[in-house]
């Protein structure tokens, strides 16, 4: 099952440059982590965001240097968006020089300022919590991303709990694309992601645009709340992944594929302005490319000092 | 005379005195209750919110002391029962003890996680098990024990110097005993890291013994034995640091060790020891390192069936006498 996303209003502001910048860097890249590994020039695995890249592009106004992001297996959005690093990114996912872990962590373990990504299912909202108990009454806030999938472990239920007693600025963004892996909603989450908060009593919005203006325009005073209260708040987006889980493994009909791809923002951005459009996204194309020469041709990371020798 | 659990209690009151960056987290403990060992009383009311009573949630707690560690400040973090540690091991071992590497840069992260533990007390098959085994080779994590031989603030401040997340486990029974009081026959001093427990004015023991904390007192009660019923004379060996295993003085000599360790058998805490131990050792060993360890089995609530499953000083001096038979 695939959930509907609304139509979109037909009246906004369109995006600005910046906004049009930071969609398309992380479009281009993903497209092109995608070809780079069906050249067999990357290892392991990835997970691209291909269809939610409006969701950290629309928060990241929002959000302060002295925040703390949180991210996920599906986190390369979430980084470009706060930074825009495409070299230090793609270095590190290819393990050549630059890399911004070293080549350690690769796609799934960032952790770069006030960055930091976990492969583990829903491990990082505990840590999160923790470090919202120690930004409480900074103003700053501590932001996770999560999946819909993410609500099967119990951790986010620990967390949530603890948020709330404790009051603390825990922004919880919640991807939900109908889809964890390969099982589908209806058959991994009974009731709702709004009833499982409201069970805690915790805040929870449900964000159905996949417009960046309006989005903002309405998680602003609720993200201001956060922050000035503090309270924890569950912001749960209904997006759509237009590209597999990782690589090749999409099992879901192409009927299905082209209804998500029916709700992307890259037509719509692209009709509505296809001057302006047109000229950002040859502009990110050519970063991208250029970032995929350069980055290919790096020589390998050299080892951080504690994996260059064995006890 | 100070029981431990007071020693501990003392060292955690100076040591949120002296460092305002420290914070405590666990289930139960602030005042009155204090915790389930009264190990934090007094701790909430005179530090406030940086003492919390928590949820039952260890997976969170872990997490939250791990938060707290990324973000600047020091956590300890307490589980009511070392069993409970289990809930925990996602927390501990992939991202709190992974974080300090996995980054490609050393990311300091120090989190304490006291783990009251060990059997004898009749509380059954899970709320009595050394679970230390299960901690053993994770990269970024050590493991250290309380011992009635070693300074808690010491241990404290040595494990947060580390900053990397370690497990502190604290034997129950092991609360009520006094601090760096002997049977009367043995003396102790401290080699580096290392307890060295032995008969005073005697040449080289006949055995030497290697234990952590919890198991001090009945080692003790075996030496005696040895001693009295058997004529052999012991040295132990009682290191704070459980993993990675320090090095442990003096061993060159030994005409035998024996390694002794609560966890139930199976990839042991004391086959590790040896395993240190065996290329360090092996052109002067004389028969193969002895390993005492608590039966393969549940733990029972029965005190005459826990008393056989766990390990007994009985069960030292006869493993003891036999391999030097």
């Amino acid at each position: 099952m695939i959930v509907t996303a609304a139509p979109p209003p037909s009246l906004r502001p369109p995006p600005s440059d910046q906004d049009l910048r930071s969609l398309l860097l992380i479009r281009h890249f993903e497209l092109a982590l995608l070809r780079l590994f069906e050249q067999g020039a990357v290892s392991g695995t990835t997970h691209t965001c291909l269809g939610q890249e409006y969701i950290p592009v629309a928060l990241t106004p929002l959000l302060r240097d002295d925040d703390f992001v949180f991210s996920n297996h599906r986190g390369h959005g979430h980084f470009l968006a706060r930074h825009a690093e495409p070299y230090g990114l793609l270095a590190e996912i290819m393990g050549r020089e630059g890399a911004v872990c070293g080549g350690v962590g690769g796609s799934q373990h960032l952790y770069h300022r006030r960055f930091l990504s976990t492969g583990v299912q829903g491990e990082s909202l505990p840590v999160a919590t923790g470090v919202a108990l120690k930004l409480a009454g900074s103003g700053a806030l501590a932001c996770a991303y999560i999946g819909d999938g993410t609500w099967g472990e119990g951790a986010v239920y620990e967390a949530l709990n603890m948020a709330l007693l404790w009051r603390l600025p825990l922004l919880v963004v919640v991807e939900h694309n109908g889809i964890a892996q390969s099982t589908p909603t209806s058959a991994q989450l009974a009731g709702t992601i709004g009833a499982r908060a409201a069970a805690f009593g915790v805040r929870h919005h449900r964000v159905t645009s996949t417009d960046v203006e309006e989005i903002r325009a309405g998680l602003a005073p609720l993200v201001h709340a956060v922050r000035a209260e503090p309270s924890p708040l569950v912001v749960e987006f209904v997006t759509h992944r237009i590209g597999p889980h990782s690589k090749g493994d999409d099992t879901r009909s192409p009927a299905e594929i082209q209804r998500t791809r029916e709700s992307d923002w890259y037509a719509r951005y692209a009709e509505a302005d296809p001057e302006r459009f047109g000229r950002i996204d040859r502009e990110q194309l050519a970063l991208v490319r250029q970032v995929t020469a350069e980055v290919t041709a790096r020589p390998l990371v050299v080892p951080p000092p504690a994996f260059q020798e064995r006890p | 005379m100070t029981r431990v659990s007071e020693h501990l209690n003392q060292a955690l009151h100076d040591l949120m005195e002296s460092d305002p960056a420290v914070h405590l987290l666990g289930e139960d403990i602030s005042d009155p209750y204090g915790g389930a060992f009264k190990v934090t009383r007094g701790l909430s009311s005179r530090f406030g919110s940086r003492v919390r009573s928590t949820p039952l949630s260890e997976g969170a707690i872990a997490g939250v002391g791990a938060g707290l560690a990324l973000a600047g400040d020091k956590a300890i973090v307490e589980i009511m029962f070392s069993d409970f540690v289990a809930l925990a091991f996602d927390q501990i071992t992939n991202f709190a003890a992974k974080s300090t590497t996995m980054y490609g840069r050393p990311v300091p992260v120090p989190l304490i996680v006291r783990c009251p533990t060990g059997g004898n007390r009749g509380y059954g098959p899970t709320h009595s098990q050394s679970l230390q085994k299960h901690f053993i080779g994770v990269p970024g994590l050590s493991l250290f024990e309380m011992t009635p031989f070693h300074d808690a603030a010491e241990l404290f401040a040595r494990m947060f110097s580390l900053d990397r997340p370690c497990l502190f486990f604290e034997d129950k029974v092991l609360y009520t005993r006094h601090m760096y009081r002997l049977d009367d026959l043995f003396r102790f001093e401290l080699a580096g890291d290392t307890a060295r427990v032995f008969l005073d004015g005697t040449a080289e023991p006949d055995c030497t013994l290697i234990t952590h904390g919890g198991l001090v007192h009945r080692t003790l009660d075996a030496m005696r034995a040895l001693l009295l019923e058997d004529e052999l004379v012991c040295e132990l060996l009682v290191p704070a640091q459980l993993y990675p295993v320090p090095h442990l003085p003096d061993l060159e000599e030994a005409r035998h060790v024996c390694v002794i360790d609560d966890g139930t058998e199976g990839g042991t805490w004391g086959a590790e020891v040896a395993r240190v131990l065996y290329p360090r050792l092996w052109s002067g060993l004389r028969r193969p390192i002895t390993l005492v360890n608590s039966a393969d089995s549940v733990i029972p609530a029965a005190p005459h069936l826990e008393r056989d499953v766990l390990v007994q000083a009985g069960h030292i001096q006869t493993a003891v006498r036999e391999a030097l038979s």
